[in-house]
């Protein structure tokens, strides 16, 4: 496994704790598709949230959920349509959330969840 | 609630508009988006503003912030906003608490490393936020001296942006306040006592300078005429308070004050080359028109050397100015409108061979000669007020004991004519006799029909026009001040005729 896909597992595993102590209940993980992939899809029993992940281990280039860009919004939207469509369940609010871990040299990494980023 | 509001200036020529400045910062994805009709140099204070704060040790909101600049619908240009933007984005993250924007206006451009850097344009904009009710402004400290040439406004100078971080979080000792700048002592230099001989022109620039008439030197090279014009500036008046601010304004915009003492009390003196443009002398520049030289020259003098070499358009573009005083500029940012009254003063060869012994020994056709001088356009010509011949120097003038008067001397005399010019014009609000108005000098200033006998015979030969009389009036008024006497005579009436045809009949 590559450094960076052990990195980004890192930060599902720290991001997924991160929703369940909220008191989310976590529908999916990695949903695929061949459009892509989902990170982690969530809901609070009312609001359905698609959330990215986005780890890095240090914030000299930015903070990491500065990587999502317009382009990667509308992927994720389009990915998101597609998991509604297989599922049976209504959700009267669906809403797009990033999360952002940044890994800490030692102890617990620092997450920031932007509700509703785009 | 994360919004934060401060208030800056925005520059349309020499009008300033006070600009609102709203930060929100929300959550989502960190980005910055400014809205509120920027231009390209306004947008790019987002790079400049994230590297000051980051600079000045403070931390960048990882937030999304959106910029108004209000009223949206004024054009903004210019780095001066950089102050406002960076602690309007500081206050909205709550790390300083804005001054109050009713009160406060911050000007400044920032640098990468957190200094903050002199702009030009302070005076005006100082003095819109005046107008605007505001009664605190915060500068760059290089622009200290300029902002507090407006009276009764509080003035604040930094020097980087962590010294006004500090003073907004109540350390005082960081920013300068300062007093009106103090005036520098006349350049040395260009004395009138250099000027050998020429008693002529001596007479003409005394004349021009004690009643702001426009001037025509005319004459072979080497007989004096730049000499002349270069001495013009030093026999003026200084100028009057408002005056003098007026000048300060254009010239802060025009960026061209010096930078240690920035109040402009001597006549502007401006000599442009004669390859000049005519946008570099009425004034132009894409987007918001930019100051000329006839507009750096506002209050003082204009002088065209070798004025036939000059481009006709750009020697008829100043007709309109040299009649209003001013001169509006059209372009697709705006339109803008400077104060250009300035005296004129023309120098030219009598042809293009110009042989320094003088006409006698010219090689140039008749027909050179005429066309070369008809490049100067008759209805430019009938505007300037004196027309003097220089004669070459003559050996004895040159080399024998000259003992000239100096500039000190002659502008005693100009300051007494002025004085006397102003008492007379105080009524009508005016300062010299080239401004009184054509009506008043035909009506509360008419002269007896005795002493305009002169006149007549020059309007029946078809030597004057009507706006050559006029002229000839008013050169007469500023002999009879210089003179002593009350009322013109016909001596002056007479000697102002003299100077006004004595050009053309060559």
């Amino acid at each position: 496994m590559r450094a960076k896909d052990a990195i980004g597992q890192y930060g599902e595993r720290v991001a997924v704790r991160h929703l369940q102590q909220a008191g989310w209940t976590v529908l999916d993980r990695n949903w695929r598709c061949p459009e892509g992939e989902l990170d982690i899809v969530a809901t609070d029993g009312a609001v359905l949230a698609i959330c990215e992940v986005k780890t890095r281990s240090t914030d000299a280039f930015g903070d990491p959920c500065q990587a999502v860009n317009w382009r990667k919004a509308r992927r994720i939207r389009q990915l998101a349509a597609r998991w509604l469509a297989t599922n049976e369940d209504c959700w009267a609010e669906v809403r797009f959330d990033v999360i952002s871990v940044l890994r800490q040299p030692s102890g617990a990494a620092l997450v920031r969840h932007l509700e509703g980023a785009f | 609630m994360p919004l934060a509001r401060t208030a800056s200036v925005g520059l349309v020529g020499l009008q300033g508009h006070v600009v609102e400045i709203e930060a929100d910062l929300s959550g989502g994805i960190p980005n910055f988006t400014m809205i509120g009709l920027p231009d390209a140099s306004v947008r790019e204070a987002r790079d400049r503003i994230r590297a000051a704060i980051i600079n000045s040790r403070q931390k960048w909101p990882q937030r999304r912030i959106t910029v108004n600049l209000s009223p949206a619908t004024l054009p903004k240009r210019g780095s001066g906003f950089d102050l406002a933007l960076a602690v309007a984005v500081l206050a909205g993250a709550r790390v300083v608490a804005a001054p109050a924007s009713e009160d406060t206006v911050l000007l400044g451009e920032l640098g990468l490393d957190g200094s903050v850097r002199p702009l030009r344009g302070i005076l005006p904009s100082v003095l819109a936020a005046q107008e605007a009710g505001r009664i605190q402004v915060i500068v760059p400290a290089d622009n200290v001296a300029e902002a507090c040439l407006v009276p009764k406004m509080d003035v604040l100078g930094v020097a980087c942006l962590a010294d006004l971080i500090a003073y907004l979080g109540g350390e005082e000792c960081r920013v300068l306040t300062g007093a009106a700048p103090a005036e520098l002592p006349p350049p040395p230099g260009h004395d009138l006592r250099d000027i050998v001989g020429q008693a002529q022109g001596r007479r003409a620039l005394e004349v021009a300078a004690a009643g702001g008439h426009h001037l025509y030197l005319h004459g072979p090279p080497g007989a004096g005429k730049t000499m002349l014009a270069e001495r013009l500036t030093g026999i003026l008046p200084r100028l009057a308070d408002d005056e003098a601010l007026e000048v300060t304004a254009i010239h802060s915009v025009a960026g061209v004050l010096p930078p240690g003492s920035p109040f402009v009390r001597r006549p502007p003196y401006e000599s442009p080359h004669h390859t000049s443009s005519t946008a570099s002398i009425v004034g132009g520049g894409s987007g918001v028109a930019r100051p000329g030289a006839i507009s750096r020259a506002h209050r003082g003098v204009l002088f065209l050397d070798e004025a036939p070499e000059f481009a006709t358009g750009v020697l008829d573009a100043l007709r309109q100015p040299l009649e209003s005083g001013h001169v509006t500029l059209h372009r697709s940012g705006g339109r803008t409108r400077y104060p250009a009254a300035f005296q004129l003063v023309l120098a030219a060869n009598p042809c293009p061979c110009a042989s320094p012994a003088g006409d006698q020994a010219c090689v140039c056709s008749s027909w050179t000669r005429r066309r070369y001088l008809a490049r100067l356009s008759g209805p430019l010509l009938d505007r300037v007020d004196l027309h003097v011949t220089l004669l070459p120097v003559t050996r004895q003038a040159l080399l024998g004991d000259a003992s000239a008067e100096s500039t000190a001397e002659v502008s005693l005399r100009v300051r007494g004519a002025r004085a006397a010019a102003e008492e007379r014009l105080a009524m009508d609000g005016l300062r010299r006799n080239a401004d009184i108005p054509g009506p008043a000098l035909r009506r509360r200033w008419r002269l007896a029909r005795s002493t305009m006998t002169g006149v007549e015979a020059a309007l029946d030969r078809g030597a004057l026009s009507a706006r050559g009389v006029d002229r000839v009036l008013r050169v007469a008024w500023t002999l009879a001040d210089l003179a002593g006497a009350a009322v013109p005579g016909r001596a002056e009436v007479d000697e102002a005729i003299g100077m006004r045809l004595r050009g053309l009949s060559v």
